[in-house]
């Protein structure tokens, strides 16, 4: 397409021209309504004006006779600018008055009419018109007064012109201003293009021109700015993830292989068979939990498990949780204590037990106080010794809280946000066993429930809060009208 | 025990023939959905191990399509979403237990074993007894000779879920699924800290262990004699 082709076809542009048409046309009706009322009001003046003369001519004659009269038109005549005037005699001989010539008939006939005239003192020059009205004195004289229109015509004449030049002006100045308006817009929406050509490139860091106006453009630009944000996170995230699965995926496949070929290399013993084997499939049974756990989360984010929610005690969960965990918790020297008050959860029960025992697993794992070494904080010390994991379950206003707290190192809050992503082991944890997904499927099971994962400080120690709204309820109940999509038989 | 093992994946099911052959059982193979409905109508087995996705009639279809004509015999599905609310359309199409893909054969050894007793066996008891250890679930009391052991609820729950299948292995998925109604796979050894509990209640300062550790598949509770 044509630079001038994109131009005409800018909704600026057509939109220019329907404006243009409407203002041309309301200046030309303006001007014509105009012309045609002072057309009018010029009429009427010239028939008041020779009506007046028309009744003082008359009175003169019917007092003075023809002689006054002639008299006194002769008089008017000399006058400059004069109107026109003549007296006839019943035979319709002129006798008085400055008309040189009219169109004939025009004497004979009495009241208004309009006619071509010439002056008695300008023979030569052109016909001119007039407006006229002939009336009938006594005895078959009769009496011609007039007025030129000239004056009209060329009052009209200004009004016609000044009607043609506006309407060009109109039409000059707004295809002009219309141009701008469509070059100015086409400039901006040809580089939205072309930054949206370069992001479907792959360049997904291009952002859109945002000007200062705050126009309908510009907010247009700033969202589709930060839907882009959005992409560019969720495809980070998706690079990462699988930057991340082929990292702790392939290193435990790795193991897996270099054992297997190993074994097979070296002719040893069936014990030793037997134990490459075992080691294999343990290592396999680890590749698994973590296939699982990815799966669960991919699950839950996708909000795929949203068909299997219930009501519930969120008490009944973290009692559950704690009487699962409290043997394990004591075995590791940890004590596992639980605080419930009774509130109503409405969820998936299985998945919100999971991402709770993943909490206390970690706090299990990691939540053992340390080994504090500056002798001066010895009340710190005492204070921070504490081997308790606390899980909690409460309403706060609008939120139901389900939080486990230990009292061990806890997250440097840097390192907070991170912490829930997948795969991520904190330097610290990096020699403990465990896939790295334990708080990312917390934080998806959280979100699936439109919560979200917390992690505080408990000074010292983490507190790590599921916070559900207790207004996902009514969400869900409103997700749950729509009609159920049909599940692919597997 | 006579087995019915519907599998598409040929080696899968080799493997399984193979495997349950090992352990004494009879198992016989189909490889798609028609082929094991026909199977499983015309022959007497006591489980059928069905694969979920299957060529010409899916598992749930053919489990469907048995139980409208009254045949009851247990079936575990075999599936490769393992999902809790796959799994629960699978019990809910009629299955009677769900094992997900990759699983280790011995969990499915004692899922099968566990469905075969649940078929044949007798009307439910209000008293389970192994050796000299007494468990009342009417009365909630549990003894072993002439000592009354105090036991937490769900140790009791434990107790009583092991001593129904007694001489049976059962896992920790198993046990997880059956007393705690969980069905996540735990990260850490949990359920053995609770066998373990519970051993040092019923077995300790007793000459005769009742409890037995199997290696690679999960416990057992049997009198050491039988």
């Amino acid at each position: 397409m044509t630079a001038f082709g994109k131009l005409i076809r800018t909704t600026a542009f057509r939109l220019t021209l329907v404006y243009l048409f409407l203002f041309a046309l309301f200046a030309a009706s303006l001007l014509g309504y105009f012309a045609w009322n002072t057309r009018r009001m010029i009429t009427e003046q010239i028939a008041t004006t020779v009506n007046e003369e028309t009744g003082e001519l008359s009175d003169i004659f019917g007092r003075r006779g023809l002689h006054g009269l002639v008299f006194n038109i002769e008089n008017r005549a000399l006058r400059p600018g004069a109107n026109l005037y003549l007296v006839t005699t019943p035979a319709g001989q002129a006798i008085a008055g400055n008309v040189g010539s009219l169109a004939p008939g025009v004497m004979a006939t009495s009241g208004w009419s309009e006619t071509a005239y010439r002056r008695l003192d300008e023979q030569d020059s052109a016909d001119h018109r007039a407006l006229v009205h002939v009336s009938e004195l006594g005895g078959g004289f009769r009496l011609l007064i007039g007025r030129d229109l000239e004056e009209r015509r060329r009052l009209f004449g200004i009004v016609a012109k000044a009607a043609q030049w506006s309407v060009l002006i109109v039409v000059v100045l707004g295809l002009g201003g219309g141009i701008f308006v469509a070059r100015r817009v086409l400039r901006r929406i040809d580089a939205m293009t072309g930054t949206t050509q370069r992001i479907m490139a792959g360049d997904l860091s291009g952002r859109l021109p945002v000007g200062r106006s705050g126009d309908e453009l510009d907010r247009l630009a700033e969202n589709l700015n930060a839907m882009l944000e959005r992409i560019e996170a969720l495809m980070m995230g998706l690079k990462e993830v699988s930057d991340n699965i082929a990292h702790d995926l392939k290193t435990p496949l790795t193991r897996l292989r270099n054992r297997a070929e190993e074994a097979l290399a070296k002719s040893g013993s069936e014990a030793e068979y037997r134990s490459a084997l075992e080691r294999t499939i343990e290592e396999s049974d680890g590749l698994i939990r973590t296939f699982n756990a990815l799966l669960m989360i991919a699950r839950a984010e996708s909000g795929q498990a949203r068909g299997n929610m219930d009501d519930f005690d969120a008490a009944d969960v973290a009692n559950g949780i704690h009487e699962l965990y409290e043997p394990l918790a004591e075995d590791d020297g940890m004590t596992l204590l639980v605080k419930t008050a009774s509130t109503l959860l409405h969820g998936n029960r299985e998945l919100i037990s999971q991402a709770l025992a993943n909490l206390v697993e970690n706090a299990i794992k990691y939540g053992k106080p340390v080994a504090t070494a500056q002798p001066l904080s010895a009340g710190a010390v005492a204070a921070t010794d504490s081997r308790e994991i606390m899980i909690e379950s409460r309403r706060d206003g609008d939120s139901i809280l389900l939080s486990v707290t230990d009292h061990g190192p806890g997250i440097p809050e840097a390192d907070r946000k991170h912490a829930v992503e997948r795969f991520v082991r904190l330097e610290a944890s990096r020699t403990q066993p465990g896939s790295g997904l334990g708080l990312s499927l917390a934080s998806a099971v959280a979100t699936l429930h439109g919560g979200e994962l917390r992690l505080a400080d408990a000074h010292p120690g983490l507190t790590a809060i599921l916070a559900i709204p207790a207004t996902a309820v009514i969400g869900d109940r409103l997700a749950a009208q729509t009609p159920d999509v049909p599940q692919k038989v597997a | 025990m006579r087995l019915l093992v519907i599998e598409d994946d040929r080696e899968s099911a080799d493997y399984l023939a193979k495997a349950f052959r090992e352990v004494g059982y009879v198992a016989d193979l189909a490889g798609d959905g028609e082929e094991g409905l026909a199977l499983a109508e015309s022959g007497e087995y006591d489980v059928l191990v069905v694969d979920r996705m299957l060529p010409k009639r899916d598992g749930l279809s053919l489990i469907g399509a048995l139980r409208e004509k009254g045949n009851r015999t247990p079936v575990l599905i075999l599936s490769a979403l393992g999902q809790v609310d796959d799994r629960i359309k699978g019990l809910r199409a009629g299955g009677d237990d769900y094992l997900p893909k990759p699983y280790a054969f011995a969990e499915l050894l004692a899922r099968v074993e566990v469905l075969s007793r649940r078929h044949g066996g007798p009307a439910e008891e209000t008293t389970y007894r192994v050796g000299d250890l007494e468990l009342d679930r009417l009365s909630h009391r549990v003894a072993r000779g002439k000592d009354e052991l105090t036991l937490q609820p769900r140790e009791f729950r434990l107790l009583e879920y092991l001593m129904k299948h007694a001489g049976q292995v059962v896992t920790r998925t198993m046990l997880l699924e059956n007393v705690w109604d969980y069905h996540f796979d735990p990260q850490t050894n949990v359920i053995d800290v609770h066998i373990s509990r519970l051993r040092s209640k019923i077995d300790k300062g007793f000459e005769r262990p009742l409890l037995h550790t199997i290696r690679g598949a999960g416990y057992m509770i049997r009198d050491g004699i039988r």
